[in-house]
């Protein structure tokens, strides 16, 4: 699968003029309300017409207003998981399921919808109307839907921005699944750099209608100057494998050769996972510690500092595990006179890794 | 049924067809106009509005002249219609046709706020999955102002079961032809000793109308929860 992308368009006072590419996997469309992120979702499934621009889907051209070229949303063939789910009301969520079944060229053949049920658990729900259903349960229909329709990209407009955190959590697994298993490729539209950290190969951060870095996920989410995470939000994500489980409730990460704990993970020895390490969770300290009751110390090498306006800065450690991002003061990092090629450790807080901050790759 | 007279009878049974006629008649146009109404931008949508609207302003009778006008045997459209043997003028088919137009506000509004009421995020959801315009509007929209639709017949038959003076002004009151019930009961009340029959059928008229309106709020409910996905 391949996507390419180049839009310009105009709504009021707001110009998008967004270029990239989307490779395997699920390229997430990064950036906070009003960037832009669904302007673009909604000229790739076609429900606007951009100003100009072309888009590509594996070497179809779907939209390219300079030669007139323009496939209308029912023959693209790209489905859609709504915030809201946008189920019909009138149908049962059997009829949900079923409605795109009949365009997709699947005909009678209900061993794939039958797998795609059992994958999201919904076989309970398929005579239930979806004004009965919680909304984590729309939201499962929703993809079920989608994906009945065989569509050769999915695109996920903040699917989960509507859900508590713990529907959240829920859902976000099923998103995994469908990255990994049902191997369909996604653009996945997100503000929540917990989510974007789980479940991106690729991210396109777009901050006031353009495109302001583009790559894979680990490097993209530590780059501390990539807007839409704000200071607050930024993190490094680190590729790690889980190593063992221990009985007084941890799970021993390794990250490069150093250990991680973790509050325990659902996960399986050996299992290659993410986890987001939150930039303001992490302390700079130049020996290693001792006598501490932090039990996350990475050691490393200083890339880059970054002062923003305030009083923080960010400082970027290369370690064994990947990039990790630490915020700090300004006079701290004077006062430990801290430079790039400093060597540094980062001690983090088992707890501070957050449960949403662990997830399969 | 067995207690009125003959011609209170007939008058009944011409007033049921004439108004089932009216409703069946007018009601793919009346989806129309509702949509183009309620979803499309085009120029002259102020005047068909407003044409729409006409007959629930015009006196009656004016509107019965115009339709004798038009459609009389020497009308624009009455003239050439009958030379394809088509005729409205004093028959049962120009009560129809007088009942449908004045019906036809009422009908177009009940359907038109119903199609206001469907999201078209749902309609563009079908979309997305395949479905071409015709056939969203064949299982999302139609299912959804399903309630809208059946409202709007409802009033609309009840409408044309009353109506008089379009009526009267256009096709006369000619028992057997063109005597409807409103006008069956004008006609008996001009009698000395008409009262009793007139009187059956203003029992008769309100049976009818009350029985109607149930109707719709039973259907009209159960369509709604059908619909709102409970």
């Amino acid at each position: 699968m391949s996507l390419e992308v180049h839009l310009r368009h105009r709504l009021g006072a707001f110009r998008l003029k967004a270029d990239f590419s989307a490779p395997r996997g699920v390229t997430v469309l990064f950036g906070r309300s009003g960037s832009g992120k669904t302007s673009v979702v909604d000229a790739v499934a076609g429900l606007i017409r951009p100003d100009a621009g072309r888009i590509v889907l594996d070497g179809e051209v779907l939209c390219d207003t300079a030669r007139g070229v323009w496939t209308p949303p029912h023959r693209r063939r790209i489905g859609v998981v709504f915030q809201d789910g946008r189920l019909f009301p009138h149908l049962s969520v059997r009829g949900n399921l079923d409605y795109g079944r009949r365009f997709s060229g699947w005909g009678r053949d209900r061993s794939h919808e039958a797998r795609i049920v059992e994958m999201l658990g919904i076989g309970p729900l398929l005579e239930r109307r979806p004004g009965a259903l919680s909304g984590g349960e729309k939201a499962r229909v929703g993809i079920g839907r989608a994906l009945l329709a065989r569509p050769r990209l999915i695109l996920a407009d903040e699917p989960l921005a509507a859900l508590d955190e713990a529907r959240k959590a829920e859902i976000l697994p099923y998103f995994e699944r469908l990255r990994d298993d049902v191997a369909v490729p996604i653009l996945y539209v997100s503000h929540a750099a917990a989510e974007v950290a789980r479940l991106a190969t690729t991210v396109v951060a777009l901050d006031g209608g353009r495109v302001v870095a583009e790559g894979p996920a680990a490097r993209v989410l530590a780059d501390p100057t990539v807007v839409p995470a704000g200071i607050r939000a930024a993190g490094a994500v680190l590729e790690v494998r889980v190593a063992a489980h221990h009985d007084d409730g941890l799970s021993e990460l390794d990250a490069g050769g150093v250990a991680l704990f973790v509050p325990r993970i659902e996960r399986r020895v050996g299992a290659a996972i993410r986890v987001r390490i939150p930039a303001q969770e992490v302390i700079l300290s130049l020996e290693h510690p001792r006598g501490m009751s932090a039990l996350n110390v990475l050691p490393g090498r200083i890339e880059a500092i970054r002062a923003g306006e305030g009083p923080g800065v960010m400082v970027s450690l290369a370690t064994p595990g990947g990039t990790v991002l630490a915020r700090i003061t300004r006079r701290s990092a004077e006062r430990m006179g801290l430079d790039v090629g400093t060597r540094a450790h980062a001690v983090v807080k088992s707890v501070a890794i957050a449960r949403e901050d662990v997830g399969g790759r | 049924m067995e207690g009125l007279p003959p011609e209170a009878r007939d008058a009944l049974l011409l007033s049921l067809k004439v108004s089932l006629w009216a409703v069946a008649a007018s009601l793919p146009p009346g989806v129309l106009v509702a949509f183009a109404l309620a979803r499309w931008r085009f120029p002259g949508r102020g005047l068909l509005n407003g044409l729409v609207h006409l007959p629930l302003i015009l006196p009656p009778v004016v509107t019965g002249y115009l339709l004798l006008v038009t459609f009389g045997p020497r009308g624009p459209v009455g003239a050439p219609l009958a030379e394809l043997g088509i005729v409205f003028a004093f028959r049962w088919t120009g009560a129809a046709l007088a009942a449908a137009i004045m019906a036809f506000p009422l009908m177009v509004r009940a359907i038109r706020l119903s199609i206001e009421a469907v999201d078209p995020r749902l309609e563009q959801a079908a979309g997305t999955l395949g479905a071409s315009r015709p056939w969203v509007f064949a299982t999302v929209t139609l299912p959804l102002i399903l309630p809208g639709i059946v409202t709007g017949a409802i009033l609309s038959f009840a409408k044309a079961m009353g109506e008089f003076g379009a009526t009267i002004t256009f096709v006369s009151n000619i028992p057997g032809e063109t005597q409807t019930l409103p006008t069956a009961i004008y006609a008996f009340l001009q009698v000395p000793g008409g009262e009793a029959a007139a009187l059956a059928l203003v029992g008769v008229s309100v049976a009818v109308a009350m029985t109607a309106l149930g109707l719709s709020e039973v259907l009209g409910g159960w369509l709604t929860r059908r619909v709102s996905g409970r």
